[in-house]
């Protein structure tokens, strides 16, 4: 999108905002959350290029407090007229929590923040043409193709801007514009009965950006390696099943700090919202300050301002301003994620991250980014110290109880470590754990010259669903004497 | 959106049309009220209106996909769509053609409307939380309308709509103690949501006797419908898509050439003809009134979407490579006869975050959550803790499997990311005669 059309977006919204505020309802606050979207998605499997899309969507959320009760209306009609007949909606369900409420509405945040916020862009998305995109995924569809062993082969690539702006009954201003690009690999292979897969090319490394973001993924140069693998994981050994040391690369420590920690500590999980859904906690109000969730090693800080990773912003949903805050401090669990409303609810401190997954959702605690600061050792540094074990790399299986307590995750590669040696690949990898001890064995964490930016898209929770965007950066690290499993019946 | 606005603004649409170009429009919108609840209180009340049109641009062999929101003022709707229509003109000009281009070339219409007598949303969140007075209840009421229609330049018409309601709902003894229900259809009886509510009430009363212990081990196990809809739910994912099949990554792989199989009790079906979903694909095409996917413990048929009919020269019997009305044939077990043949072992009422372990293996992993039992004679004695399951479908529903029951219970998705789900489940209980816990 063009610079002429960005300010036309904001100025559009701009117009919706001051329409409704000229005959905002009568009620004791309000806030109005106008989001307007357009994505593009292009493919490129086994040679052939998927349909491609492109789409939009525009629509607001409206929150009021009256009379005791909150209450919200989703609509994509943004007329005079649609955005009134959304607040007798947003009215009507304000009665029906004023007389049912689970809390009382003076609780729920008023915010008079007035901030912006764009993604860093150094290349824009438009200024490569269609064709270009697709021939970089058609060559890179193409270097995957190693012969009859590859079954599938796909590239892909995609781009999500965002619009939003806040306004509150408070004075409330808050412009945000996030844009995304995302890519990635996948090669499957089949050899006798097997069939492994391996993505890669930046795969599990969306971020907010341009096109810049393309070519740090390295798609051309990457394919090759990923199909190779795919091919080698078929013929290789299965993955001991035994008790031995863990290795985790990025990308596995992605999905781990997400389900293990990220979730666990959703203070709406603790409240109890989530129950019938995704689920309650297995850490509970008293921990916080003196529970020790891990080693001494273990630092993990919630941080929307990095800049560049996948959910970086200035402000969350409810209005408040996002800062860097650590959630575990030596191992020591200092705070929950949890939003304005839900810390007043708690009566514990927390974070801003109050997120909803569009325009027809309210915002509901969330995950932003949620990184585990690095230490101090190299990769090799942590392979030497291990006589036994196995690195495990790229997340393709997780699971894990309502409590977020016993786990079990697959990865789709897997290399022995003997000796502090690494030596030959084994597939099928997964390893299983309790996130309350698993933590504690924590015994090696990669330096800053490890530690990667990554992401998952899909965090999904909340009734009704959400699915948002979540960041998260680690170095690779080390765990003692964990539970290995490898494949078969 | 109504279906005659629907069909007015894709014909203004289609008079714009150029040359040879085929133009497909396709419907999506709910108008749905949201309430979340927490210890039996409001935890959110909302609503959402919303509409989105998606096209498909089709011209000498190429096709652009798109889409955009609608907001039901008819020039503002038009103007917008036309707008997408442009983009797509310009793009599609820079595409390559497209060898897997599908669609149906023969004008079809079909009409189906699924209607309910709902209550207001605040008379049915006051009867539920009268009901359950004393209950720490949590969960979720959703209802409303559910739009879906297809309009083509080559003569289709097709509209589904549904008004209904899903309330889906857990009661919490403590921590992670649970028993849960929902109460879903077309038609709301309070003296049935009551019944529900009490049968809850049962529940938790041997839900708070002190907790049974086992180790990580083999045991007998009855998983109820909603337990094996986990299951399959999972399954889902790759199991029965035709390209799944074709390029080796179906977790049934073994299954479909022969080295391994399933009871054979097991008979599963894609059950288009029970009409919860729409009966036509985004390309036109008619699904057929089912598909037979298992039969007798054998692989038959996949689910065919136009791509890969085109692709792999087979003919479209699904919108989608996944089930959204799937069956498994009833069995002959009485439902009041599962926990006596089951004598000791595991009542599971529910699974949880289920995951492939190994899916050359059909092996799966998941846990144990609501409504979990240690059995003895036949009779729920204690409530387990939740235990970590790791085990082959070749296995659960193959050399394992000892009987499904006669009854089964329709489960409509309670699912809402990206709308209101219309998938739904039709499925007995299963009798095993082991699963592996490991943790």
């Amino acid at each position: 999108m063009s610079l002429d059309n960005l300010n036309a977006t904001a100025d559009a919204l701009q117009g919706i905002a001051r329409r409704f505020a000229d005959a905002a309802p009568g009620c004791d606050y309000w806030t109005l959350r106008i989001v307007d979207e357009e994505h593009e998605g292009l493919a490129v499997r086994d040679d052939v290029a998927e349909p491609s899309s492109i789409g939009a969507s525009r629509g607001a959320m409206l929150t009021v407090v009256v009379g005791g009760g909150v209450g919200y209306a989703a609509t994509a009609d943004l007329s005079a007229a649609g955005l009134a007949a959304a607040a007798e909606r947003a009215l009507a369900a304000a009665d029906l929590h004023a007389r049912l409420g689970l809390f009382d509405a003076r609780l729920f945040p008023r915010s008079s923040t007035r901030a912006e916020y764009q993604s860093p862009e150094a290349q824009p998305w438009g200024q490569m043409t269609l064709s270009d995109k697709l021939g970089v995924l058609s060559e890179a569809c193409t270097r995957l193709d190693l012969g009859d062993r590859i079954v599938e082969r796909a590239a892909w690539l995609g781009h999500r801007r965002v619009q939003q702006l806040f306004i509150s009954s408070d004075g409330a201003e808050i412009a945000q514009g996030f844009r995304y690009v995302h890519t990635g690999l996948a090669a499957t292979a089949h050899i006798a009965g097997q069939t492994q897969t391996r993505t890669g090319g930046g795969a599990d490394r969306p971020g907010q950006g341009g096109l810049e973001l393309l070519a740090a993924a390295a798609l051309l140069e990457d394919a090759e390696r990923i199909a190779s693998e795919a091919i080698a994981l078929c013929e290789a050994p299965e993955c001991p099943s035994e008790r031995m040391d863990l290795m985790l690369l990025p990308s596995q420590m992605t999905l781990q700090i997400h389900e293990s920690i990220g979730h666990p500590l959703e203070l709406d999980r603790i409240l109890g919202d989530e129950r019938n859904y995704a689920g309650l906690s297995f850490v509970t109000p008293d921990m916080f300050g003196t529970y020790r969730y891990g080693s001494s090693l273990l630092n993990v800080t919630f941080d929307p301002t990095l800049p560049g990773e996948l959910a970086s912003y200035v402000a969350d949903d409810e209005g408040t301003p996002a800062k860097r805050v650590h959630l575990i401090r030596d191992g020591i669990l200092e705070r929950p994620l949890g939003g304005e409303l839900s810390q007043r609810r708690a009566r514990l401190p927390g974070s801003a991250c109050a997120r909803a997954a569009d325009w027809d959702r309210p915002p509901i605690d969330r995950m932003a980014n949620i990184n585990l600061v690095p230490n101090g050792e190299g990769l090799d540094d942590m392979v030497a110290r291990v006589e036994r074990g196995v690195l495990m790399d790229t997340n393709r299986s997780w699971s894990i109880d309502d409590s977020r307590n016993k786990f079990q995750f697959g990865c789709q590669l897997g290399r022995l470590i003997e000796n502090g040696e690494l030596k030959g690949l084994v597939r099928n990898p997964g390893y299983r754990g309790v996130s309350a001890r698993f933590w504690r064995s924590l015994d090696g964490v990669g330096g800053p010259q490890t530690c990667e930016v990554r992401g998952v898209q899909n965090c999904g929770k909340g009734e009704p669903n959400q699915s948002v965007y979540v960041g998260h950066a680690s170095p690779p690290c080390l765990f003692r004497d964990v539970e290995v499993f490898g494949g078969g019946l | 959106m109504r279906q005659e606005h629907f069909y007015a603004l894709f014909d203004a649409l289609a008079a714009g049309l150029q040359g040879d170009e085929i133009l497909f429009a396709g419907l999506g919108a709910e108008r749905s009220d949201f309430v979340r609840l927490n210890q039996n209180r409001v935890r959110q009340a909302g609503s959402v209106a919303s509409a989105g049109l998606g096209l498909t641009l089709i011209d000498r062999g190429r096709q652009a996909d798109g889409d955009c929101p609608l907001s039901g003022d008819a020039d503002a709707d038009l103007a917008q769509a036309r707008a997408l229509l442009g983009r797509l003109r310009e793009r599609v000009a820079h595409l390559p053609e497209d060898p897997y281009l599908n669609f149906s070339t023969e004008p079809a219409t079909s009409e189906r409307r699924l209607d309910a007598d709902l209550p207001s949303t605040a008379d049915a969140i006051g009867t539920l939380t009268g009901l359950a007075g004393g209950l720490d209840l949590v969960g979720i009421w959703a209802a409303g309308d559910v739009m879906e229609g297809l309009a083509s330049s080559i003569g289709h018409r097709h509209w589904h709509a549904s008004r209904s309601f899903n309330l889906d709902w857990s009661c919490y003894l403590d921590r992670d103690k649970a028993v849960k229900a929902s109460y879903s259809g077309f038609d709301w009886q309070p003296d049935a949501l009551a019944h529900k509510v009490n049968h809850q009430r049962a529940e938790l009363y041997v839900l708070g006797r002190p907790e049974r212990h086992i180790e990580p081990g083999r045991y007998r196990a009855y998983l109820a419908p909603a337990a094996l809809a986990e299951l399959m739910d999972l399954l889902a994912w790759g199991g029965f898509g035709l390209r799944d099949h074709r390029t080796r990554q179906t977790p049934l792989l073994k299954l479909a050439t022969g080295e391994q199989r399933l009871s054979p009790a097991l008979t599963v079906i894609e059950e288009h003809k029970r009409g919860l979903a729409p009966g036509f694909t985004d390309e036109g095409f008619t699904k057929p009134a089912q598909v037979v996917l298992i039969e007798g413990g054998e692989y038959r048929d996949c689910l065919t979407d136009a791509r890969s009919a085109k692709e792999y020269g087979a003919t479209v019997n699904a919108a989608d490579e996944a089930p959204e009305s799937l069956a498994i044939a009833a069995g002959e077990l009485a439902a009041d006869e599962a926990l006596r043949r089951l004598d000791t072992g595991i009542l599971i009422g529910n699974l949880w975050y289920c995951n492939w372990s190994d899916r050359n293996a059909c092996r799966m992993t998941g846990m144990t959550r609501f409504g979990t039992f240690w059995v003895e004679h036949g009779k729920p004695v204690a409530p387990l803790g939740v235990m970590r399951f790791d085990d082959s479908l070749y296995h659960l529903l193959g050399d394992r499997l000892e009987g499904l029951t006669a009854e089964r219970e329709l489960l409509l998705a309670a699912d809402t990311y990206g709308g209101r789900s219309t998938d739904s489940a039709l499925l007995p209980g299963a009798l095993v005669a082991g699963i592996d816990l490991t943790l």
